[in-house]
C-alpha cells in the first residue's frame, strides 16, 4: 500500500494495548470471559516472573532453594480504546482468586495497528 | 466369544468322570515325588537357566542405572552420561573376561585367600558339549560367567552416577579397567570365591557388601578426590540443588533396576534344580518385591512429614535402598521382615542424603546413600533372620571390604588425577560435558539445561 495513504501517525489514536500477567489456571476462564464481551484475538506467552511477593522456596532432596520466578501467563490484546476499560474490568473480574499473586494489568497507547492481509489500520485492523 | 465359554466347560465336563481316578494317582505320584530326587542332568539344566535367566534380567540392570542417571543429570550432561554407562558396561565385560572371573573363582590362589590368579582368561566349554565331558554337579561354565559378569559391571554403574556433570570420560573409564578388572574381583573372592571371609563365616548372599557397598565406596572416593560441581555449595555452607532433567527417566530407570534385581537376588539362589532351591528362589523374588516396596513408602511418608511435600527422587531412592538392604539375606526374612528391612533402608537415605551435603561431599544420583549406607545396614541386619550369621563378623566383613575397596579406588584416583587430570575445565562444566567432550547433545532441540 502507499505510505501516503496510510493516516498520519498521531498520540491518542483510538487503539489500546492491554498487556496482562495473570495465574496461569485462570487462563481459559478469562479467554471466555474476554471472547463473550467482543474480543475477537488474543496473544498468550508463559512468563516467569517476579512481584511484590518474590517468589517462594521449595525442598529438593533435603536442600532448599528459592524459586525466584513464579510462572505466570502474559496476555496482549489489541482493543478499540472505548472497549478497553470493559476488557481490563472482565481480566480483573476473573484473573482474580484474592490470593496473593494475582497478577497485574498495563494499559498502553498503541501508535499504530495494521492487517497484514489487507493493509487496513488501527481499529479497522482489530 | 460364546465359543470361548463354551469350550472349558465342555473339558471340564469330560474330566469329571476321570477326577475320581485322578485323585487316586495324584496320591500314588506323591509319594514318588516326596522321595524321588531329579537326574543330575536336570538339576544342570535347571540351574543353567537360572544362570542365564537372572544374568539377562541383571544385564538390564545397566539400562535401568542409565536411565537413572541419565533424569537425574542436567541436560547439558545426559549424552556423557549415557555414554559413560554403555562404555563401562563394555569394558566391564572385557575386563571381566580377561582378568576378573578367575581372579574372582580362582582355581589356585596365589595368596591362599585373598588374592587369586591374575591373567588367567576365561574358557567356555566346548560346542556341543557331552554330559559325559563336563562335571555336572554345578552349572555350564558360560552361564556362570555371563551371570557373574553382570554384578561386575553393576559395581561400576554405581560409581558413574555419583561422579556425574563433571568427571572427564576417559579417566573415568581407566577407572574403571581398574574397578573391574581388579579391585571388585580381589574383594569379591573373599566371599564369594571361598576366601578369608567366607572362611570366617561372613555372610553376603547377593553382594549388599561385595557389589553395592563396594560400589558406593568406589564412589566415595572419587568424590573426595573430584570436588563437588560448582555452584553446588556456596561459600556461607548453602547447599544449592541443580535438579534433574527428567524424572520421568529416573523414575523409569527405578523400575528397571527393581525388575533387573529379581535376577540379582533370585539368582543368586545358585542352583535350581530341586524343590527346596525352586522354591527358595521365589521366595527371594517375594522378599525383595517387598523391600523395595518398603524402602519407597518409608521414603514417601518421611519426606511429606519432614519437608511438608513427598520428595519423588528421595522415594527413587528409596526403593533401591529397600533393595540393596534386602540383598545380603533376601532369603531368610518373612514378608513382614522384608519390607521391614527395606523401609529402614529408605529411611536411611532420606537422612544421609542431607548429611552428605553437609560434608560437602556432592553425589548427583544419590549412589553413596543407597549403596554404601543402605548396604550397611543390610549386611548388618543378616543376623536378625539368619542364625548362621552374627553382628561381629557382618561388621568386620563389611570394614574389611570397605576399606580395600575404598583405598585403592582412592589411590587410583589420586594416581588418573596427577597423570592425566580428573575434572573437565570450569568452563566446559558450565557449558555442559555433552557439547565440551562429546560435541552432542541428548536434547539439540531443547535450549540448555
Amino acid at each position: 500500500m502507499d505510505p501516503r495513504k496510510r493516516p498520519a501517525l498521531r498520540k491518542g489514536n483510538n487503539v489500546k494495548l492491554i498487556i496482562a500477567a495473570i495465574k496461569p489456571f485462570k487462563l481459559e476462564e478469562v479467554r471466555e470471559a474476554l471472547t463473550s464481551i467482543g474480543v475477537r484475538g488474543m496473544m498468550v506467552t508463559e512468563i516467569k516472573g517476579f512481584g511484590s511477593q518474590s517468589g517462594h522456596t521449595e525442598i529438593y532432596r533435603g536442600a532448599e532453594y528459592a524459586v525466584n520466578f513464579v510462572p505466570k501467563v502474559k496476555i496482549e490484546i489489541v482493543v478499540s480504546a472505548a472497549m478497553a476499560d470493559q476488557v481490563v474490568e472482565t481480566i480483573q473480574n476473573t484473573a482474580k482468586t484474592d490470593k496473593i499473586g494475582d497478577g497485574k494489568i498495563f494499559v498502553l497507547d498503541v501508535a499504530q495497528a495494521v492487517r497484514v492481509r489487507t493493509g487496513e489500520t488501527n481499529e479497522d485492523a482489530l | 466369544m460364546k465359543l470361548n465359554m463354551i469350550l472349558p466347560l465342555a473339558v471340564l465336563a469330560a474330566a469329571l468322570p476321570a477326577l475320581g481316578v485322578a485323585q487316586e494317582t495324584a496320591e500314588v505320584a506323591e509319594v514318588v515325588v516326596a522321595t524321588g530326587e531329579p537326574a543330575e542332568q536336570t538339576k544342570f539344566i535347571l540351574t543353567t537357566l537360572l544362570f542365564l535367566i537372572g544374568g539377562f534380567l541383571v544385564f538390564w540392570m545397566a539400562a535401568g542405572f542409565a536411565m537413572l542417571e541419565a533424569g537425574l543429570v542436567r541436560s547439558k550432561n545426559v549424552s556423557m552420561q549415557l555414554t559413560k554407562n554403555i562404555s563401562l558396561f563394555s569394558i566391564a565385560a572385557i575386563m571381566y573376561y580377561l582378568v576378573g572371573f578367575n581372579l574372582m573363582y580362582p582355581g589356585e590362589w596365589l595368596v591362599e585367600g585373598y588374592i587369586g590368579p591374575f591373567f588367567a582368561v576365561t574358557s567356555l566349554e566346548p560346542v556341543g558339549v557331552g554330559a559325559a565331558d563336563v562335571t555336572i554337579d554345578y552349572a555350564s561354565v558360560g552361564s556362570d560367567f555371563f551371570f557373574q559378569l553382570m554384578f561386575c559391571a553393576t559395581t561400576a554403574s554405581i560409581v558413574s552416577g555419583a561422579l556425574a556433570e563433571r568427571l572427564k570420560l576417559w579417566p573415568f573409564l581407566l577407572f574403571v579397567v581398574v574397578l573391574t578388572g581388579f579391585i571388585y574381583p580381589i574383594e569379591a573372592s573373599w566371599q564369594w570365591g571361598g576366601g578369608w571371609l567366607s572362611e570366617m563365616g561372613f555372610s553376603d548372599f547377593a553382594g549388599s557388601t561385595l557389589v553395592h557397598a563396594a560400589g558406593g565406596f568406589a564412589a566415595l572416593a572419587g568424590a573426595i578426590v573430584l570436588g563437588p560441581r560448582i555452584g553446588k555449595y556456596g561459600k556461607d555452607g548453602r547447599v544449592t540443588p541443580i535438579p534433574g532433567s527428567n524424572l520421568a527417566l529416573a523414575t523409569l530407570g527405578t523400575f528397571i533396576l527393581w525388575l533387573g534385581w529379581f535376577g540379582f537376588n533370585g539368582g543368586s539362589q545358585l542352583a535350581m534344580g530341586t524343590i527346596g532351591d525352586v522354591s527358595d528362589v521365589s521366595r527371594i523374588f517375594a522378599n525383595t518385591n517387598a523391600a523395595a516396596a518398603g524402602g519407597a513408602v518409608a521414603a514417601l511418608i518421611l519426606t511429606q512429614i519432614t519437608y511438608g511435600k513427598p520428595d519423588l527422587t528421595m522415594v527413587l531412592n528409596g526403593a533401591l535402598a529397600g533393595l540393596v538392604s534386602i540383598t545380603a539375606e533376601p532369603l531368610a526374612p518373612s514378608l513382614t521382615e522384608a519390607t521391614l528391612i527395606g523401609a529402614v533402608g529408605g529411611l536411611i537415605v532420606v537422612f544421609t542424603v542431607p548429611l552428605l551435603d553437609k560434608m560437602r561431599i556432592d553425589d548427583v544420583v544419590g549412589a553413596i546413600p543407597v549403596h554404601l549406607f543402605a548396604g550397611f545396614w543390610g549386611t548388618l541386619i543378616v543376623a536378625w533372620s539368619n542364625s548362621d550369621a552374627n553382628y561381629v563378623t557382618q561388621i568386620i566383613g563389611f570394614a574389611a571390604i570397605g576399606a580395600f575397596v575404598f583405598v585403592t579406588s582412592l589411590i587410583v584416583f589420586i594416581i588418573i588425577k596427577g597423570v592425566m587430570g580428573l575434572r573437565v575445565s570450569e568452563e566446559d562444566e558450565i557449558n555442559g560435558l555433552d557439547m565440551a567432550e562429546l560435541g552432542m547433545e541428548a536434547y539439540p532441540e531443547f535450549h540448555k539445561g
